[in-house]
């Protein structure tokens, strides 16, 4: 379980994240929603253990990120993150070396759905592409928490179907999955447990069938109430 | 599958396995995907599928075999339920639509009649 405690990140002139405190649980496919700036990144990635909280803690399993949950969390992030001159197949071997749950046969498999060959240059995939060998080169990875961040941001329709499709086949009862977003209504469907941001702040976490069934209100709906938009704006 | 996300998905998705068994898609007896494979299928969240069984199974129209999966029912009458069921779903929001409209049952009556 991954559990975030009074969790705050100031930079020098704003607070990015701001007294957050929740519990995400395994078997649960989480949406973290929020217009661009309300904290979702920043709050991921201090949940991946690759920045530290000014103060509050970030525990996994009882004990802060670090080494030890890299292992068990595969975080995959908006901006690119390989190097230029890699090849697809490149990427798959940098992941192999990184991380022991990579499966290589899983990858090939990701990478076939996806229409993505190994000989292809990582600098001259388009934007839809990058996006699908983001996901399949974390997906290939049998971790027990994904975070992944706007995994269907500048992504065609068939190639959102896709996407979903992978990040459902790893749903487990032993798995948590966090996706961020801020087109919602491409996650309604999916998510049990929809977190809302807003400036830093945590504005409220709720279920989705129950907002459905005891209030008859979509996760848009919603965040159309706490944002005043439908989060169409990039 | 269009969903409407105001209602819950779990219910929407009964709805269109049932609407399946009624018109002969999904045959009596028949193995019906894993939890997993109906969420990957309906791109649904798979405690919403798990959900969907749980529903189906209480309303005797599947039930589960340990270790096999989940099946639908070879009661040969659940079809004509069904039906009936849905039916009357269907019948009453029309008549609903209808009274809300002011339409009384006689005249919704007329209305079906000159429509052939």
């Amino acid at each position: 379980m991954l559990e975030s405690r009074e969790v705050t990140k100031n930079y020098l002139r704003k607070t990015a994240v701001n007294h957050v405190s929740l519990q995400l649980e395994p078997g649960k496919i989480y949406a973290i929603l929020g217009p661009n700036g309300s904290g979702k990144t920043t709050w991921m990635k201090m949940a991946a253990g690759l920045v530290k909280p000014s103060s509050g803690e970030i525990l996994y399993n009882g004990k802060p990120v670090g080494v030890e949950s890299k292992k068990d969390i595969a975080y995959m992030s908006t901006e690119p993150y390989f190097y230029n001159w890699m090849t697809v197949k490149d990427v798959g071997a940098y992941y192999q070396d990184f991380f022991e749950d990579f499966s290589m046969e899983e990858y090939h498999r990701l990478l076939q759905r996806m229409e993505l060959t190994e000989d292809l240059k990582t600098k001259a995939l388009s934007t839809g592409m990058m996006a699908k060998l983001k996901i399949a080169v974390t997906m290939a990875r049998k971790a027990k928490v994904y975070l992944l961040d706007e995994p269907l941001n500048g992504i065609d329709l068939m190639a959102r179907d896709e996407i979903m499709r992978s990040i459902l086949e790893s749903a487990g009862s032993d798995v948590t999955l966090m996706l961020s977003s801020h087109l919602v209504d491409e996650l309604e469907k999916i998510v049990s447990t929809a977190i809302f941001m807003k400036h830093g702040n945590l504005v409220t976490v709720c279920d989705a069938e129950e907002l459905r069934m005891q209030q008859g209100k979509s996760i848009v709906d919603l965040y159309r109430e706490i944002y005043g938009h439908g989060g169409e704006q990039s | 599958m269009e969903f409407n996300s105001a209602l819950p998905i779990y219910l929407q998705v009964v709805t269109a396995i049932k609407r399946e068994i009624v018109i002969g898609a999904i045959g009596l007896g028949e193995k019906l995907p894993s939890g997993r494979d109906l969420a990957i299928r309906y791109t649904i969240n798979p405690n919403t599928a798990s959900r969907v069984y749980k529903e189906l199974e209480s309303e005797g129209i599947c039930f589960t075999r340990r270790g096999l999966g989940t099946f639908v029912s070879e009661d040969p009458e659940l079809i004509s339920r069904m039906k009936a069921e849905m039916a009357q779903e269907l019948l009453q929001q029309f008549i609903d639509g209808m009274s809300r409209l002011g339409i009384t049952r006689a005249e919704a009556a007329e209305m079906i009649r000159r429509e052939e």
